[in-house]
Order: structure tokens, then sequence, then C-alpha cells
């Protein structure tokens, strides 16, 4: 069914342009505004042209920050995806259990990021960690402040444990609107459980799919909090994401000129990316 | 399913849950230890259980302010982000208007866009206009990228209820506010319940933001923590309870939605 054309709905959306214009558009200007200018301060600005551009283009330290942080985006996509389709999967349908359940995953998604930050790290120390005393205990050698694997690994299993929950509860409702009568029609052709995951389950589970590879994609991209609480960027640069880069030279150093021009390419990588995500997903979904 | 398959699941949630709630269990854990005991003794529970670190956070209030300036942005930014949502969310879903798609799409894009980027021009912006340190500051913000999220999710929850419904208010003489407001939107209320859930989160756990925007009037309780971590890093007890009390409002949040979000997220298209 067709939408009826009515250009009266832009008085309905006006509100929200308004709000997204003050918070959105004029920062956004203002960094547009910096990037092509530099200074010798005393608010006395001239003109740069792209000159930031290329210096951010071309700087070793933005380009390993960038590998580093696509690696970091690619694991946690492959570790939280087929996790969380798992996890969905296997829990309980309805009843006092589920809800307990669904409470109970929903709570590392409410902690806030810096207090994230915080768990993992007395966590995994070693004098008073159980995680860290635990494998010390072991004989295993684990030090996170030292050594750069070890700092990613406790990384990797901090935002596995903090987001894995948020693909596990889309999945989950995503399966929850299957109607009963789909698995009836599969028990009746005597479908395999790998055939009914195929070809009922993940088709009717797609839509949520791509929210959580969406939003999974993005929030890990633009991570800030918890590694620099954790790690704080090291060991030496180990894991200084592109966030914490920035924010160093943004707030840290008052670099303005470089920092904006970093802020644009950034936010344009994610946008690239994620329009990549959307195309192939929406595209893989529409096949017949 | 046979009773093999549901003993699977059971294990497999119960290894899950574990791995999600022992790192929990550490914070609560410490929060009720001395700092002699959290350093001197290794110990899976309390020795000698105290309540002295929220004994410390409960009477101080540059400590309990941060909670409630914490709760009053996120409320604030809360409640104003459905108001301009709903409409919105209702235009994207009854009509088609002159660059309807290209707005949606530019309205998704704020949702990535990294804070980090905004962190700066944001401080600039509220400072020229004399809002820095207010909480108002805070929740407009924190809109950024909660409003998009909200009129994506309501969006979504508007377009499973049929426009046959709004045709015959119409038809019966209702106004578009009363229409709105008294039959739309009961029948989305758990759409409305899902999109509050998730402002609420993203607003609670951001820090970034909320800490580059304040100073002291409004400062939340996640910078109040930074603050004391990096003065006087040795007081994990009291580290551990204020992390232990962040967790509460959070809990109590999704033990009251509980409902609304198992069947919330299963109508809905999110």
């Amino acid at each position: 069914m067709d939408k009826p054309v009515n250009n009266r709905a832009w008085f309905l959306v006006l509100p929200v342009l308004v709000l997204v214009a003050f918070s959105a558009v004029i920062p956004l200007m203002t960094v547009v505004n910096y990037s092509v200018q530099d200074t010798f301060g005393n608010n006395q600005f001239f003109w740069n042209g792209l000159g930031w551009f290329q210096e951010v283009l071309e700087s070793d330290r933005i380009h390993a920050a960038l590998g580093r942080q696509l690696l970091f985006s690619a694991i946690i996509l492959a570790i939280e995806i087929p996790l969380g389709i798992f996890i969905a999967l296997n829990m309980p349908k309805r009843g006092f259990w589920a809800s307990l359940v669904l409470v109970l995953m929903a709570l590392p998604l409410l902690i806030p990021w810096n207090v994230v930050g915080t768990i993992w790290q007395v966590f995994g120390r070693v004098d008073i960690g159980l995680l860290g005393h635990t494998l010390a205990a072991l004989g295993v050698d684990y030090n996170y402040v030292n050594d750069p694997l070890d700092a990613w690994a406790t990384i990797i299993v901090m935002d596995v444990w903090h987001w894995t929950s948020l693909v596990a509860l889309l999945c989950y409702a995503g399966l929850q609107s299957i109607p009963d009568a789909y698995y009836q029609a599969a028990r009746i052709d005597q479908a395999s459980r790998w055939g009914v995951f195929r070809f009922i389950e993940l088709p009717k589970m797609s839509g949520v799919l791509l929210i959580a590879v969406l939003l999974r994609f993005m929030d890990s991209f633009m991570i800030y909090t918890e590694p620099f609480v954790v790690t704080g960027g090291g060991p030496g640069n180990a894991t200084t994401f592109l966030s914490i880069d920035l924010v160093k030279m943004a707030i840290g150093q008052f670099d303005l000129g470089p920092a904006a021009a970093f802020s644009l390419i950034y936010f344009l990588v994610i946008l690239l990316i994620s329009w990549v995500f959307y195309t192939v997903m929406t595209a893989q979904r529409d096949l017949p | 399913m046979t009773r093999r398959a549901s003993l699977g699941s059971a294990v497999v949630m119960t290894l899950y849950l574990l791995f999600l709630l022992v790192p929990i269990y550490w914070l609560v854990n410490m929060s009720l230890k001395t700092n002699a005991e959290i350093t001197g003794t290794f110990s899976l529970w309390p020795q000698n259980p105290t309540l002295r670190n929220f004994r410390v956070i409960l009477t101080d209030p540059s400590w309990y302010m941060g909670y409630v300036n914490s709760l009053i942005y996120v409320v604030m930014n809360t409640a104003l982000s459905l108001a301009v949502a709903l409409p919105a969310a209702y235009a994207f879903s009854r009509y088609r208007f002159l660059g309807d798609k290209h707005l949606f799409f530019w309205l998704l894009t704020n949702r990535m866009a990294p804070p980090a980027v905004f962190a700066l021009p944001f401080f600039q912006l509220y400072s020229a206009v004399g809002l820095f340190d207010t909480h108002i500051a805070v929740a407009l913000a924190h809109c950024l990228f909660n409003v998009p999220l909200a009129v994506w999710i309501l969006e979504g929850f508007m377009s499973g209820v049929p426009r046959e419904i709004d045709e015959t208010a119409y038809i019966d003489g209702y106004s578009f506010p009363r229409f709105f407001t008294r039959i739309f939107m009961p029948l989305i209320a758990s759409g409305i319940g899902v999109a509050a859930f998730f402002c609420f989160m993203f607003s609670w756990v951001e820090l970034l933001l909320s800490r580059t925007l304040t100073s002291v009037n409004a400062k939340p309780i996640a910078a109040t923590m930074t603050r004391t971590v990096s003065a006087s890093g040795l007081d994990w007890g009291v580290l551990a309870a204020a992390g232990v009390l962040t967790i509460l409002p959070g809990a109590l949040v999704i033990w009251f939605v509980r409902n609304y979000i198992a069947k919330g997220f299963a109508l809905g298209r999110v």
C-alpha cells in the first residue's frame, strides 16, 4: 500500500530538524571551519586549504590507529554476531525463566561505560582481580599493562561481555516473531536442525541482524571510554584506537586544525563502511 | 524440543550468564570489603563485610549529587527525545514528502557520528550560548544520538499499526492532536517503552560528552568516579561501591520494563 504524498508532514518533522540542526549541524560546521584554517593563537585564523587533510592522510600514526581500529571492529563482529545468534537460539522462550534471563542479560548494557572499564581493569589485575589472579595461579603469564597481546585480549573479552547481549536480544526478538506453524511445517518435512536454522530462522532474523551488525560496527568503531579506562591506549600505542587518538589531539594538545580534518575523515570512513554493510545486507535480503 | 536439546540450552545459558555475572559479582564483592582486605588478602567473598564504602558515598554530597545530576539529564533527554521523535516518526511512517528518504538517512548518520568528533565543538557551542555546566546542555548533546534512534524505533512500531485506524478516527471527527494522544499513542505504548528504554540506556552510559560539558553543577556520577580514581588511586573499596551504585538504576529500569522489552522487541521491527 502506497503512502499518500503530503508535504505538510514537514511540520511534524520540524522539531527534530531544529533540534538536530542545533546539536549536529552547527558543531559539524565548526569542525569544517577549523579543518581548513590555521591559527597563530589569539583567535587569528587564516586559510590553510586542504593542508590539514593532507597531513592527516599521510600521517603514519593515524594510519596505524586506523589499522588497529579496523582489526578491532572485524574481530568484534566476527565474535559477537555468531555468538549472539547462538545465545538467542538457546534462550528460554517464555515464562519466569525467560524474564529472568532477559533482565540478567540486559544488565551489562546499562552499566556506564567507564564503570565497565573499571570492572575489567580490576577483574584483570593480577594482585586483586579474580581473572588475573586465577590466570597467574594457573601459571599463565598474563599482564594487560605491559603485554600488547594481553591488553588486546582483555579489551576484546570486555567488549564481548559488554555487547553480545544486545545482539542476542535483537535476534531473540526476531525469533519470537516466527509463527509456530513454520516449525510444524519443518517437522512434517523432517527438516534437520541446520535446515530449520538456515531456511526459517536466519531469513526471519535478517532484519534485526542488519540492525545488530550496523549498531555493533558503529559503536565498536567509535569505542573510547572502555579501552581508555582499562589501558589508556597502551602499552605504547597498542590499543590507541581512533577516538582515543582524536581526543588526545583535540583536547589534550589542542591541535584544532589537524583534529578537525581527522574528525571529518573519521566520520566519512564510518559512513562509508556503514553504507556498504547496509547495501550488501539489504541486497541479500531482497534476493528471492 | 527434545529433552537433550533443552538440557544443552540450559548448559549454554548457564555458562553465558556466569560469564556475564562473575565480573559484576567481583565488583560487588570488593565494594563490601575494607581496602586492607582488598589489597592484603585474596578471598572469594568478604571476610569482614562492611558497609563503610557505601556510607562514604551516601553521606558526601560531592558523591551522591553525581547520581542526582546524571538522573536529571537522563530523564530530560529521554523526555525531549521522545517528544520530538514521536511526530517525526509518525510523518515518516504515514506520509511521503519532499526529501523524506534523504532526511531519514541524514538523521541516521548522526547516530554514526563519533562523540569524540563532537566533544570540542559542543564545548565551544554550549560555552558560547551560556549553557555550559547545566543539565540541559548534556540532555541536548545526547539528543545527537538518541533522537535518530528513537525516530528509527518508533517508525518501525508505527508502521505496524494499520492506517485504516487513522482514517476512521479522522472521519469520526478527531483532530490530529487528539487522535494522536488519545488513540495512537496507547496503540504503540510498548514501542514508546522500548524507545524510552534505549534513550535512557544510551544517555546513562555515555561519559565522554557528559564529562566534557560539565564541571561542577551538573557533573555526572561517572565523571566523579574518574576524578576520584586519579586523585586517590588506591581507594578501591569506594570506587567499587560507586560502580555498584551506578548499576542499580539500570537494573531497576530493566526490571520494570522487562515484559515490555520482550513483547516490544518482538512486535516492532527492532
